[in-house]
């Protein structure tokens, strides 16, 4: 077997991500359809996905730190995430386009759309992007974000958080989420984790401080891996052309 | 840790994107210049091969109204329905200028997305099949937990919409009407409307990929 012939992704475990229907988080009431999914067949429709070239990116792209600085450092904790790309049969996934953003220190974004009164920093723009290495590596710097207050019940106030988004080999691993910091009691009052339906899984979400890696006198470090879906491969007929 | 039982790696879980999604993915549109490249709505560049459409719609919530703060993604073949991917097997050279791959933050007063883009050739189905031409979308939002997957087929592709292996395999026939978009031209362009309507009558068929 010289070459590998790759069939589908492994089917998505619904049990291990939120139902679209969540009363808890309440826009999802309203933004949720009645309909059951329809789940098909895979073609190569759903096992393609883009490709994006290194020279898109540039030198400060993953740096949060630097890259909207205007006339000092922005305010906040120091802080360097780093962690592997995997499918979820424990292959790297390479090239992979990981975007992330993010409040600032006050938990205020810069978003026409957020009125909260924690100071916007001049200096902090809260976006960033990234491609991983050969071995699924990634790594990323920036200001820890503050928790914010909004309004799902009256006094609802989000843990400090990451979002982050991954566009990887095919399209059926499109996957968008959000990553918290260990320790955060904020994690356990959520509405939106708690629309993840296991311990487990919500746990995967949580970043973990990783003090070998803090660099002295400049940066703390914590680790965050993510799994994607794999493909299986083919040794017996090939149905997916 | 049961060492009984065989367990892979769980995929890490959804969670929304929330209704600062633009800060991340379309950073221009929050008013943002970080990037000297960024991603967008306009695929087509000077050396693309094929017919020049607009992708157009809004999406609407239960109420009927537009989300004015949905993320849409489109990924689609070239005019010769080849995949610009690694993963595409067909042997044949996709057009070098051509991504295949789009985004675009609905407008925040009206709702209103679009696409310039070029309209996809057919692409083969599984088992020798043929699939009619189509894009994938999936949209992304505050109130919206995991990605919603659709497909977008055309009007004007009638007889190779009746045989989709994807839209046959719909059960409730009615149903498949809501991925036809409306062919219309205006000022000489093409036009395609396609709207999304997340729940309610004539709700959008979601997959699941």
């Amino acid at each position: 077997m010289s070459q590998i012939l790759m069939g589908a992704y492994a089917q998505r475990n619904t049990d291990d991500h939120p139902p679209a229907y969540a009363p808890g988080y309440k826009t999802s009431v309203l933004r949720s359809p009645k309909n059951a999914l329809i789940s098909i067949a895979q073609t190569l429709t759903e096992v393609t996905a883009p490709h994006f070239s290194a020279d898109l990116l540039g030198p400060k792209d993953n740096d949060l730190i630097l890259n909207y600085a205007k006339d000092g450092l922005p305010v906040g904790e120091r802080v360097i995430i780093h962690g592997y790309l995997r499918d979820q049969f424990g292959r790297p996934v390479k090239n992979a386009l990981i975007e992330v953003w993010q409040a600032n220190a006050s938990g205020r974004y810069r978003h026409p759309n957020d009125q909260y009164v924690g100071a916007m920093d001049p200096n902090f723009g809260g976006c960033g992007r990234m491609l991983t290495d050969e071995n699924g590596f990634f790594i990323f710097r920036t200001i820890k974000p503050g928790p914010y207050p909004w309004r799902n019940r009256i006094n609802e106030w989000r843990p400090a958080h990451i979002h982050f988004s991954v566009m990887a080999d095919g399209w059926a691993q499109r996957l968008i989420s959000q990553f918290y910091f260990e320790g955060d009691t904020l994690i356990d009052s959520c509405p939106i984790l708690k629309t993840v339906p296991s311990e487990q899984q919500r746990r995967a979400l949580i970043a973990l401080e990783d003090k070998s890696n803090f660099i002295e006198a400049d940066s703390r470090c914590y680790r965050f891996d993510i799994t994607l879906r794999g493909r299986r491969a083919t040794y017996f007929e090939n149905d997916l052309t | 840790m049961n060492g009984w039982k065989f367990e892979e790696l769980h995929e890490t879980p959804s969670q929304t994107g929330g209704p600062y999604v633009h800060i991340g993915l379309m950073p221009n549109q929050a008013g943002i210049e970080v990037f000297e490249h960024s991603f967008n709505n306009q695929m087509v560049k000077d050396g693309t091969q094929g017919e020049r459409i607009r992708l157009e719609g809004q999406v609407f919530d239960g109420l009927g109204l537009p989300l004015r703060d949905v993320l849409v993604e489109i990924w689609q073949a070239d005019a010769n329905g080849v995949y610009p991917s690694q993963q595409d097997t067909q042997g044949k050279q996709p057009d070098p200028n051509f991504l295949g791959w789009g985004r675009a933050g609905a407008d925040f007063d009206t709702g209103f997305w679009s696409f310039d883009t070029i309209k996809p050739g057919a692409v083969p189905g599984r088992k020798g099949s043929q699939q009619a031409p189509h894009i994938a979308l999936v949209i992304f939002a505050r109130g919206i937990n995991l990605g919603l997957h659709t497909r977008v087929y055309f009007e004007d592709e009638a007889e190779a919409n009746a045989k989709d292996p994807i839209l046959n395999g719909i059960e409730w026939a009615p149903r498949r009407q809501t991925l036809i978009a409306k062919r219309e031209e205006r000022d000489g362009q093409i036009v395609y409307r396609f709207d999304i309507r997340i729940q309610g009558e004539n709700e959008t068929v979601f997959f699941d990929i």
